[in-house]
């Protein structure tokens, strides 16, 4: 966050108490429930506020601001804006600096951030993961929570949101043509049920998206998204020193580097194109061949029959991905950046082996 | 990775080598694949035994080469037969090994298989695209060839009494040609029907295993000798008025390959 910015701890929101009713807000599990540290009376904040955009160019919500990829998005965007960071995934103990609030969307103390701040635009990061939490837990923080970040976006006239997708939406299946567009259908909730909070947090944005045309609203759904401080199940994999395959399927797999990510996310703030947009490198690697790249050695378990298959995976418990995610380590899923790329100039930094040099050089 | 690294030293020849690194390559990534999976060592290794297959154990004929293009998008219209996909590879491995403007097409293969173990991964690495229209556009776009035989399961699955019977032709191929305005060239393919003569398809088996066909087949191909005859490049305007259109216009395609296949017979003097 902007240095200059300094939090007040003497509003509502900041009450570690106030939003208390839902498990994520559990106080032995907040660092803070408000902003990190006390400061001066709140509306001096935005006079005194330095730098280049933070009064001109507006303040942005950035969600998940605990994840890896959020801090760097932070980093890139406090420069010229003043940034406030909420986290609504009560999963640490202690957040980094990138977090100000430490607030569940579903209660009534995060409107009060907004009252606040008055943001002028979203990045909405903050999601769940598939690995993390149950199925109704992720619905209920992904989807209902998003809407009411929604609703409280058209409330307080908030004139820009970028919202965090992902390629799993498309699911894994034999049939899945190469590179994959924004056209294809997002066939993972019939494929996959257990991931269907992320194909209707996709649905919830782009009804919003063509009903109310002044949020702006732009949906990426990156490939792979891997590097350093990146805690996703596939950097996981390859941070471990031995990762599951399964014999005879090495799927053609994307990934882009979190340094790449952050700047599509931060491009696609400043240049405002609505729309949906799959991120991702003209670049692909076979699962198998990534895992070698990344210092790994394979692990091979039985694929056939699928029933065998996904006992093996359970048994692996949290050093494979889930067993209803294991069509993804068997058929390919490569999705189409260049539409991406095209509109907003995009080009990736970073090589994929690089990528994967990264993970091996750990080792 | 480390399979490949192994096997290519042992395995693949000078010529393969140099026949694969002289192919245009424009779509691959900096690891070695392209979007569809296709890598080129991978083709290497396959290459060195298709060669033998392609000239000494099927001693396969090919003439009108010449009428495919070198570069730009294209779609190579063939009859399908021979229960295995022999009639793609030799096709492709044809126009691959041609002295001048040689270039990999890439074949479309049914659905199923990359549901299977290693099958899947190795004809993709090889060429082969599972046959979905949004795969052909995308190819297309790219400027690659496509060997496509629009008969389908119908074609390749047959039994040998409907030998050189071609089969209900899908339209697909047809859209994507007038729509990305792509010539065809078409094909005839003869012998692929006698390298596994099936008698009848055991269709409970089929059902069981979960694939289009189980042919009462021998366990491997027999050593026909095969003929492929390329067409002149036939040209589409996108000016189809209906469906009704599109059929006469794939009538046409399937006569110019009927004519081919007759010629194929003519020329052949030995099955074997």
């Amino acid at each position: 966050m902007s240095e200059s910015r300094e939090p007040d701890n003497n509003s509502a929101p900041h009450n570690p108490e106030s939003g208390a009713g839902n498990e994520v807000q559990a106080p032995t599990r907040r660092k803070s429930p408000a902003r990190r540290a006390s400061g001066r009376a709140p509306g001096s904040r935005a006079k005194t506020t330095q730098g280049i955009g933070s009064e001109k160019r507006g303040k942005v919500l950035v969600t998940g601001a605990a994840g890896g990829l959020a801090q760097h998005v932070i980093a890139m965007l406090k420069e010229h804006y003043d940034v406030v960071g909420v986290e609504f995934r009560g999963l640490q103990t202690d957040y980094p600096d990138t977090v100000d609030y430490v607030v569940d969307f579903n209660t009534r103390p995060f409107e009060d951030v907004f009252r606040e701040h008055g943001f002028t635009a979203i990045i909405h990061l903050g999601r769940i993961r598939f690995t993390q939490s149950t199925r109704n837990r992720r619905y209920s923080a992904n989807v209902v929570g998003t809407t009411r970040l929604l609703r409280l976006a058209l409330k307080y006239g908030v004139e820009k949101v970028v919202a965090m997708s992902t390629f799993h939406v498309y699911g894994a299946d034999a049939r899945n043509p190469s590179l994959i567009d924004e056209e294809y259908p997002m066939r993972a909730a019939n494929l996959m049920p257990e991931v269907v909070d992320a194909v209707e947090l996709e649905n919830l944005f782009n009804i919003h998206l063509y009903k109310h045309p002044e949020l702006n609203i732009t949906i990426l759904r990156p490939c792979n998204i891997a590097g350093p401080g990146i805690n996703n199940q596939i950097s996981q994999m390859l941070e471990q020193p031995v990762a599951p395959c399964l014999v005879g399927f090495s799927p053609l797999m994307q990934f882009i580097h979190v340094e790449d990510m952050a700047t599509a996310i931060v491009q696609s703030f400043e240049q405002n194109h609505p729309g949906v947009y799959n991120v991702a490198p003209d670049d692909y690697v076979a699962y198998q061949d990534a895992l070698q790249l990344a210092g790994c050695r394979r692990l091979f378990l039985p694929s056939v029959p699928p029933a065998l298959a996904r006992r093996a995976m359970r048994v692996l418990g949290r050093y494979g991905p889930p067993d209803y995610m294991i069509d993804f380590f068997k058929y390919a899923v490569v999705i189409d950046g260049a539409l991406f790329a095209r509109t907003f100039d995009f080009v990736p930094q970073h090589a994929l082996s690089e990528l994967l040099g990264h993970y091996r050089a750990q080792k | 990775m480390r399979t490949r690294q192994f096997l290519k030293p042992r395995t693949v020849s000078r010529d393969v080598d140099q026949l694969v690194d002289a192919l245009p390559k424009h779509n691959i990534g900096t690891q070695g694949y392209d979007p569809w999976g296709l890598n080129p060592d991978t083709a290497k290794i396959t290459f060195t035994a298709v060669r033998w297959l392609y000239e000494h154990y099927f001693r396969v004929q090919a003439r009108g080469l010449e009428n495919v293009p070198g570069e730009g998008r294209l779609l190579i219209i063939g009859n399908h037969s021979g229960q295995l996909p022999m009639d793609g590879l030799m096709v492709g491995y044809s126009v691959a090994s041609r002295k001048e403007n040689a270039r990999l097409p890439r074949s479309m293969i049914e659905r199923w298989f990359p549901s299977v173990p290693f099958l899947g991964n190795w004809m993709n690495s090889v060429g082969g695209v599972i046959g979905d229209p949004k795969n052909c556009a995308k190819m297309l776009q790219r400027e690659e060839a496509i060997v496509v035989f629009p008969e389908g399961v119908r074609g390749s699955g047959k039994p040998y009494r409907l030998r050189y019977q071609l089969q209900r032709f899908g339209h697909g191929f047809m859209h994507l040609a007038m729509e990305h305005n792509t010539p065809i060239v078409p094909v005839g393919i003869v012998g692929c029907e006698e390298t596994m003569p099936s008698l009848v398809n055991i269709k409970p088996l089929a059902r069981m295993l979960g694939t289009p066909y189980f042919p009462l087949a021998p366990l491997v191909p027999l050593p026909a000798r095969v003929f492929l005859n390329f067409g002149k490049p036939m040209h589409f305007a996108d000016d189809a008025r209906n469906e009704r259109d599109v059929e006469w216009r794939v009538e046409s395609v399937k006569d110019a390959i009927r004519e081919l296949v007759d010629t194929g017979i003519a020329q052949r003097k030995s099955i074997f």
